[in-house]
């Protein structure tokens, strides 16, 4: 069974992990194909563990309303480069999550756990034109992001459910057409 | 202080919490700042349909669901606790060219003429929510992340993927908001 999915699983993948039962291999290489966003972590927690992570998602929660991230108006004027603010947002962004991923490499920063805390290099695809030009179609669209809906859905705006109902079943599409899509 | 945290916060607070966001989800246990995964495994929980691309242990991963769980939650706590009535303050020309089109509702974040269940039974608001919703769910899976994953996560790993996808994002956003969303919202 292990062969057979090694053998399903496209060249591509560009992160591999050397620890671990080659059960761990598989599911990992699998779980972070396309993605940035992966959990590094081996340790196993009960579910309670998570809510931390429920608190740092209140908290950019909060900023995303507060400061109007979400607002379909803000995004429309950055596309026709109206305003500053979102510009000044996700530069600001930038600049401080570079400062902090080069100390955590630099003085080699672990987790509260103890672990190392890792990274993994991504390699270029055609992927990331195509489908970013598409991401940003729809970006436009619908002024949110897939963070922003999950907070216009908080803030009432209960019809943007149907667009995250059609954002997974778009993510499935491009699963299921995957292997013959250009990377 | 409770009424300065209602007014609408600044570009530079907001920006600052959320690059922060970055290290602490990495200090917290190893994940990697990202939304748009979650879409994934949602299908990977609910439809994998035998795709190899959604057979992984996405429990794995559950992490993010708390995570988005939480963005929701505080938004619901903005929009209370902390809540603003005053309108959105827009560029006045875009003000004038949604008037054309008949938005004239500043009262939420989102335009409540289009983002709405009557809408979404319009040929307008259907293509707006529905299609859009579509095109954000492909494009970000094919790109491999989205704004928080690859604009944020991924430029602050230095990663030249994640600056071609922001960069394309940006081209894809300009290309619909200025070229064709005109035409959609006259619809």
């Amino acid at each position: 069974m292990e062969n057979i999915l090694n053998k399903q699983i496209p060249q591509d993948t560009t992160t591999l992990k050397k620890t671990g039962g080659d059960v761990v291999n598989t599911d990992f290489e699998v779980r972070s194909l396309d993605t940035i966003c992966v959990n590094e972590s081996q340790k196993q927690h009960p579910w309670w563990y998570n809510l931390k992570y429920s608190l740092v998602g209140i908290i950019f929660g909060i900023v995303f309303v507060k400061a109007e991230v979400i607002s379909w108006f803000r995004i429309q004027e950055m596309f026709r480069l109206q305003s500053f603010h979102m510009y000044g947002v996700i530069g600001t962004a930038v600049v401080v999550g570079m400062i902090s991923v080069w100390l955590i490499k630099k003085f080699k920063v672990k987790t509260i756990y103890g672990e190392p805390i890792e990274f993994h290099p991504k390699k270029f695809n055609k992927g990331q034109i195509i489908g970013g030009i598409t991401f940003g179609l729809g970006w436009a669209l619908t002024g949110a992001c897939p963070g922003p809906l999950f907070a216009q859905i908080g803030t009432g705006a209960f019809v943007v459910a149907v667009v995250v109902v059609s954002a997974i079943a778009g993510t499935w599409t491009y699963g299921y057409f995957r292997d013959r899509l250009p990377h | 202080m409770l009424e300065l945290l209602k007014e609408p916060w600044p570009w530079y607070v907001a920006g600052a919490i959320i690059g922060l966001i970055v290290p602490a989800l990495l200090i917290l246990g190893n994940k990697h700042f990202g939304i748009s995964a979650n879409l994934r495994h949602a299908c990977a929980a609910c439809f994998p349909a035998d795709i190899k691309f959604f057979k992984y242990d996405w429990k794995k991963e559950i992490w993010n669901f708390f995570f988005i769980g939480g963005i929701l939650v505080g938004a619901f706590l903005a929009v209370t606790l902390l809540n603003n009535p005053a309108p959105i303050q827009v560029n006045p020309k875009l003000a004038a060219e949604l008037s054309t089109y008949g938005i004239n509702d500043y009262s939420s974040m989102v335009p409540r003429q289009l983002f709405s269940f009557e809408s979404l039974f319009t040929i307008r608001g259907f293509i707006m929510l529905v299609l859009g919703g579509f095109l954000v769910g492909f494009g970000s899976r094919y790109a491999g992340g989205c704004t928080s994953g690859h604009a944020i996560m991924g430029l602050s790993d230095l990663q030249v993927p994640s600056l071609i996808a922001t960069i394309s994002f940006m081209i894809g956003g300009f290309i619909m908001a200025n070229l064709l969303l005109p035409f959609i919202l006259r619809l």
